[in-house]
């Protein structure tokens, strides 16, 4: 790479100013005449038949437009929603649609539609509406759902089963022989509900005439949005543009082509208005897909030094009431499940169970949170079986830096790291040592602090296309335009959909860097279907280390063209000149020279280019690269346990950190804050319960906890930087790993404190209660 | 049933015929069209709806819209002179205070009071005082910065910089 000036530099971000202003353009914000809104009734029973749904009195109500049942859709729909094969392409799946026709399986499911003149008014009517069940027995509980005489979902499958598929590598028998220490644990992933602050919304516009369609959606897949729009409803792929505005958070809870999506251009298409939907918090909670929702068995063999020999993890997934279109996704979590660490062999199985609960989809990392807490905990408990310090056991265990490239069991090739270097510099911030003795003194005087370790690796960039084809079902790649206007300036349009995410600032310094254009000359777009080409969206950390290397790329062939047109101006042969700062000169002569403002010019005054080269600046990639991106490093937490309440207090959070170049570290940080308050939500905080009804007990913000500033201490963050070498920047991911290393890290240290009290594990989330029954549940006497 | 309510909101009178069931927030959204102030949630948890009222923070989802006949509301579109950024914008900017930007004009206007009524908080205060504002993308780790930067430009008696103007 050239010398950078751009790359590495705390830009502040463009976004800002208009967000910070209140002139940010959310979907709810789009202005929009003659508009007509649409309210969702949505099932109140969890497990029922639907025996009639009368909609007479709602239709008469004042400013209802019109009332339809999911039976009077029916016809319009072309295919159900999508579902990716997900690693599972086998899985049982019955097909799913927007809205449902006889039967609903959980208890916020689309049942019915009202537009009217105005949202009360379409929520009033919706009350009129007479829905008539048979209730049938709630599925609620993973392994219950799997009885013989358990109530069906889809009684043609004639089980709850979605799919049940193993995932193994090396001598699982030999393993376990050899093994002369082997545990067993039980780990529970809680349901987890995103609660992006801004919900879900859509506004669609129908022109009748034209059978054009234009959507605006809060979601994070504008791309897969327009392309089922199209199959769905019947549509050209042309005439559908799908735009994500701004866009309030998603987290993976936008991942998906929503049943909102497809009744809101239904119903546009119907009316021939504009039709809006905006999402409340309480449908939020429901209509949303949820997070995680697993229960994990392990098996762990290892040898009493520390070493550990194979692990058997058996992952069982609450889908919920359908298979979601990334749903199956989550089972990367046994993929990936080795972690940083060397072993013998793996036995892997992940089990797929339907429940009548809100279907799960990704979550803030999305498998690798989960892959990450066992592994960690696995560590930690191999760790107090042998009595042998947390940190040797990483240690001796860790992939070392001579093993890189290094394949897993399962056969995925890590591509850089050396993982005792980001664990060193973690353990020098928070002084290990000093800790421990501070520790042991404190517990003398009835104090009880804990320490606790997460030295993750993570997968993302989901990417190389031939790999994710074959796994997910879907190719991935990074996609950029960048184009040179007459003027010099330029724009770069991306295949990725931030959403916070700062993509605007990071890739116009990328363009930049390699274009010598200043960095305030350069508009990245994104977000809308009509500008640009076919892009793979926003999710799995994947921007970056993808459509940002297309970005790059883009550039680097935009500037080999003005290289060339340069020459051609210079009267100097094409292979004497050079490229550098925004300046073609001729090798040596660096006084005569051409700027890129003025080869912007001659590019379209083609008289001026080269004889048999095209006009204008611009180039289009589509990038491919070789592998993942492997992110890693070491997160340790200190906590101090209340011994009078139970609570915990997160004392010092200390996050070393390694995702490859950092295009801007302001930006990089930022996604790490917010990545571990995420991580420390679900490890004390956060939990979706539902009744035995199958109603969800924890339905609004009042019930559902999500962490607040006082919840939470500052960060200390470092770095080290080991560059990937599958792509032109070195980048990796960051979006997600500080929610992949944070819940280990915490619980870790929870478990740590309350080793004293012979406690061994602490389920999710560690509430007050929960820890302080644990210290008293042998009347509060410690070991 | 309507009732005619008038509010003046950053300085410019607002009157409209409205339901006596309509929300404060909704009033400001749709009736005068001020789309800065958000809703995040129903149930006064997320502050994302946070404006002024008669000098006072409020969730604006909690009030009705009859309540705030004859008031006085400050809203995030009413923080910035011309084109210079209020210290708390700035600051947010200068800071990484937000990244998707939903929860930020509530959190702006809870910050402002916060400010107004402790100058010069401690980060705990700061993080106390923040509690009824919900964040899920920054972590509240460079809020509290963007806060301490601006209770440094707003002191009484510090020098005040101008920001520079929004290009």
């Amino acid at each position: 790479m050239a010398i950078s000036q751009m790359v590495g530099a705390s830009v502040k971000r463009r976004e800002d100013p208009q967000l910070v202003t209140g002139t940010g353009r959310y979907v709810d914000d789009i202005p929009q005449t003659a508009i007509v809104h649409m309210h969702v009734v949505r099932s109140t029973e969890a497990h029922a038949r639907i025996l009639g749904i009368d909609t007479a009195r709602a239709k008469e109500a004042d400013g209802v437009v019109a009332v339809w049942s999911g039976k009077e859709l029916k016809s319009e729909f072309g295919a159900p929603l999508p579902v990716t094969d997900c690693f599972v392409p086998d899985k049982k799946h019955p097909g799913h649609y927007p809205i449902a026709f006889d039967k609903v399986r959980y208890v916020g499911e689309p049942v019915a539609i009202v537009l009217a003149s105005s949202r009360a008014a379409a929520e009033d009517a919706g009350e009129r509406i007479e829905i008539r069940y048979e209730s049938l027995p709630p599925v609620l509980d993973i392994e219950k759902a799997l009885d013989k005489d358990a109530a069906l979902l889809y009684d043609e499958l004639g089980s709850n089963l979605s799919y049940d598929v193993k995932f193994a590598g090396g001598d699982i028998e030999a393993a376990f022989k050899e093994a002369e220490v082997t545990i067993k644990q039980r780990l529970i992933q809680q349901r987890l509900i995103p609660i992006a602050i801004e919900g879900r919304g859509v506004v669609a516009e129908y022109k009748t005439f034209s059978n054009k369609l234009t959507v605006w959606s809060s979601t994070q897949i504008p791309h897969f949005v327009k392309v089922w729009l199209a199959v769905i409803l019947g549509i050209p792929e042309s005439n559908v543009r799908v735009v994500a505005p701004d866009v309030g958070g998603g987290f993976g809870s936008k991942i998906r082509v929503y049943p909102e999506e497809v009744l809101t251009a239904l119903a546009s298409r119907r009316l021939g208005r504009p039709v809006k939907w905006i999402e409340d918090r309480n449908e939020n909670v429901k209509a949303t897909h949820h997070g995680r929702d697993q229960i994990w068995d392990v098996e762990i063999a290892a040898k009493k030094d520390g070493t550990v020999l194979a692990i058997r993890p058996t992952q069982w997934l609450n889908l919920g009431a359908y298979c979601s279109q990334f749903g199956t996704f989550q089972v990367l979590g046994v993929l990936v499940a080795q972690g940083a660490y060397r072993m013998k062999a793996f036995d892997g199985r992940a089990v797929g169970v339907f429940t009548n609960m809100t279907p799960t989809d990704a979550y803030r990392g999305a498998g690798r949170p989960e892959a990450t807490y066992l592994i960690e905990r696995v560590m930690d408990l191999v760790a107090r079986e042998t009595g042998i310090d947390p940190v040797e056991v990483r240690r001796k265990n860790f992939v070392r830096a001579e093993d890189q490239p290094f394949t897993t069991l399962l056969g995925l090739t890590y591509d850089s790291g050396d993982y005792t270097v980001t664990l060193d510099k973690a353990l020098e911030l928070v002084d290990y040592k000093a800790f421990r003795r501070e520790q042991a003194e404190k517990r003398k005087q009835g104090k009880y602090l804990g320490i606790g370790l997460s030295t993750y690796i993570e997968i993302c960039g989901l990417g190389p296309a031939a790999t994710m084809q074959a796994a997910i079902g879907v190719s991935a790649w990074g996609m950029s335009v960048v184009n040179v206007h007459f003027t010099g300036k330029a724009t770069v349009i991306i295949g990725s959909s931030p959403h916070g995410q700062g993509h605007e600032t990071t890739y116009a310094q990328v363009a930049s860097d390699v274009l010598g254009i200043p960095v305030e000359d350069i508009d990245v777009q994104h977000g809308d279907t009509a500008i640009g080409p076919m892009g793979m969206d926003t999710y799995g950390s994947r921007s970056t280390a993808l459509d940002g290397n297309a970005v790059h790329i883009s550039a680097m062939k935009v500037q080999e063209k003005a290289r060339k047109i340069g020459a051609h101006l210079l009267e100097a042969a094409e292979g004497d000149a050079v490229y550098e700062n925004g300046k073609v000169f001729v090798k040596g002569t660096p006084s005569k020279s051409i700027t890129i403002q003025e080869i912007a010019v001659a590019a379209f005054q083609t008289a001026r280019i080269p004889k048999g080269m095209e006009g204008g600046l611009e180039a289009t990639t589509f990038f491919d690269p070789t592998n993942f991106v492997w992110p890693f490093g070491a997160h340790i937490c200190v906590v101090e346990i209340d011994a009078e309440t139970g609570g915990t207090r997160i004392v010092r959070y200390v996050a070393v950190d390694d995702c490859g170049t950092r295009i801007n570290p302001m930006v990089v940080d930022g996604q790490l804050h917010g990545g571990i308050a995420q991580g420390i939500g679900q490890a004390l905080f956060e939990e979706a319960i539902y009744d035995e009804a199958g109603q969800l007990r924890t339905g609004s913000l009042v019930d559902y906890l999500v962490p607040t500033a006082s919840d939470l201490p500052s960060f200390e963050l470092a770095a080290t930087i080991t560059p990937s070498p599958v792509n032109p920047l070195g980048t990796k991911g960051i979006g997600e790993a500080g929610t992949i290393a944070s819940t280990p890290a915490v619980m870790n240290a929870i478990v740590d404190a309350l080793e004293p009290f012979g406690v061994k594990d602490v389920a999710m989330p560690a509430t007050p209660q929960k820890i302080w029954q644990l210290m008293h549940r042998n009347g509060g006497t410690k070991r | 049933m309507r009732r005619r309510v008038a509010v003046t909101i950053n300085g410019t009178k607002h009157e409209y015929e409205v339901e006596p069931r309509l929300l404060l927030v909704n009033y400001i959204r749709e009736q005068a069209g001020l789309t800065g102030t958000h809703v995040g949630c129903d149930t006064s948890n997320c502050g994302a709806c946070t404006v002024e009222l008669d000098g006072h923070s409020v969730k604006s989802c909690t009030v009705f819209a009859v309540q705030a006949d004859g008031a006085q509301v400050t809203t995030i579109e009413g923080l910035a002179k011309g084109s210079t950024l209020h210290p708390l914008q700035q600051a947010f900017w200068d800071e990484h205070g937000l990244q998707c930007g939903f929860c930020t004009p509530g959190m702006i206007m809870a910050a402002k009071q916060l400010l107004e009524r402790n100058p010069n908080p401690s980060e705990q205060e700061i993080r106390l005082g923040l509690e009824g504002n919900l964040c899920r993308c920054t972590g509240y780790h460079n809020i509290v910065k963007s806060i301490q930067a601006a209770a440094k430009v707003m002191a009484p008696g510090a020098e005040r910089k101008a920001p520079a103007p929004v290009s």
